[in-house]
């Protein structure tokens, strides 16, 4: 019934990805080794990149590649690697008793409200946005053009402040990364002065 | 032609409740930062899902932003994770407990 409700590619693309976000998800909060948990996230990045572009989101998509699994994922390899942490986590170990189940039971609750909130509210109107001035999302063709059309004139002042944040986490980083290692150094010195 | 957003909502929903039950039950910090990163394409797949139903391009554009702020707060946070190994040897959020009352 269903199969004939919808056609059957928007059907396998959309199972495709719920398998890979579900797999994926599941696995980087199951796997002890944390290499095996940034592979796992890397799944999931991937299933929701499938899901973009199956909403029309190419260039979101074609982003989602490159900066998650290609920048993030890396950089979350390279400070495993980096601290030599991918020996086994304790998952067994429950610190706080109960811990478990109470998490389980929050989640499962968030969750069940979260969808009785979509199955109760009309979000589907079928009335065209104001802010795009009443055009359609523009499909395969123009996608990035009619992102960058709003990234550029509505969300100027954001996209500007987003540059400002960056520089501020680079510039934060390399401080968190530097300012230890010149402590240590010191430390090291004035002992070898001192002894 | 798609399938109905509310399946992709559903996904987007349950993917949430994954990130949220690993952010609150694992010790790592590292697996914690991979859990939020978990909720927040959640979140992203959300936006994209109501782009695509209301036929608004500023859903994408909201996502852009969450992508750049998302990459600004991973780096920092694994500087201070990286900092706080230096010092404690250990990426165990239990173990920070200097400030407990």
């Amino acid at each position: 019934m269903i199969a004939g409700t919808y056609a059957i590619p928007g059907i396998l693309v959309f199972v495709t990805s719920a398998v890979l976000i579900l797999v994926g998800a599941i696995g980087v909060i199951t796997l002890k080794n944390p290499v095996h948990s940034a592979l796992s996230l890397i799944m999931t990045l991937f299933g929701v990149a499938v899901a973009f572009i199956a909403q029309e989101a190419d260039f979101l998509a074609a982003v989602q590649i490159i900066v998650y699994a290609g920048a993030i994922v890396v950089l979350f390899l390279f400070v495993i690697m980096f601290l030599g942490v991918d020996r086994r986590d304790h998952v067994s170990v429950e610190p706080l008793v109960g811990q478990r189940a109470f998490a389980a039971v929050g989640v499962v609750v968030t969750v069940a409200g979260l969808i009785t909130l979509m199955a109760r509210s009309h979000w589907v109107t079928g009335a065209m946005s104001v802010s795009t001035g009443g055009t359609r999302l523009a499909g395969a063709d123009g996608n990035v053009r009619q992102l960058g059309t709003a990234v550029f004139t509505t969300y100027l002042y954001a996209f500007e402040a987003t540059a400002a944040l960056l520089i501020i986490a680079v510039v934060g980083a390399v401080l968190l990364a530097r300012r230890e290692r010149a402590n240590q150094e010191d430390d090291q010195t004035s002992q070898e002065v001192s002894s | 032609m798609n399938v109905p957003a509310a399946w992709y909502l559903v996904l987007a929903a349950v993917l949430f409740g994954i990130g949220a039950f690993g952010v609150l039950t694992r010790r790592s910090a590292l697996i914690m930062f991979m859990c939020i990163e978990l909720m927040l394409n959640a979140v992203n797949l959300t936006f994209v899902t109501f782009s695509r139903t209301l036929s608004d391009i500023s859903g994408q554009a909201i996502v852009f932003f969450v992508m750049v702020v998302a990459a600004a707060e991973v780096t920092v946070g694994l500087g201070i994770v990286v900092a706080v190994f230096r010092r404690r040897s250990s990426t165990s959020v239990d173990e920070l407990s200097e400030l407990k009352g």
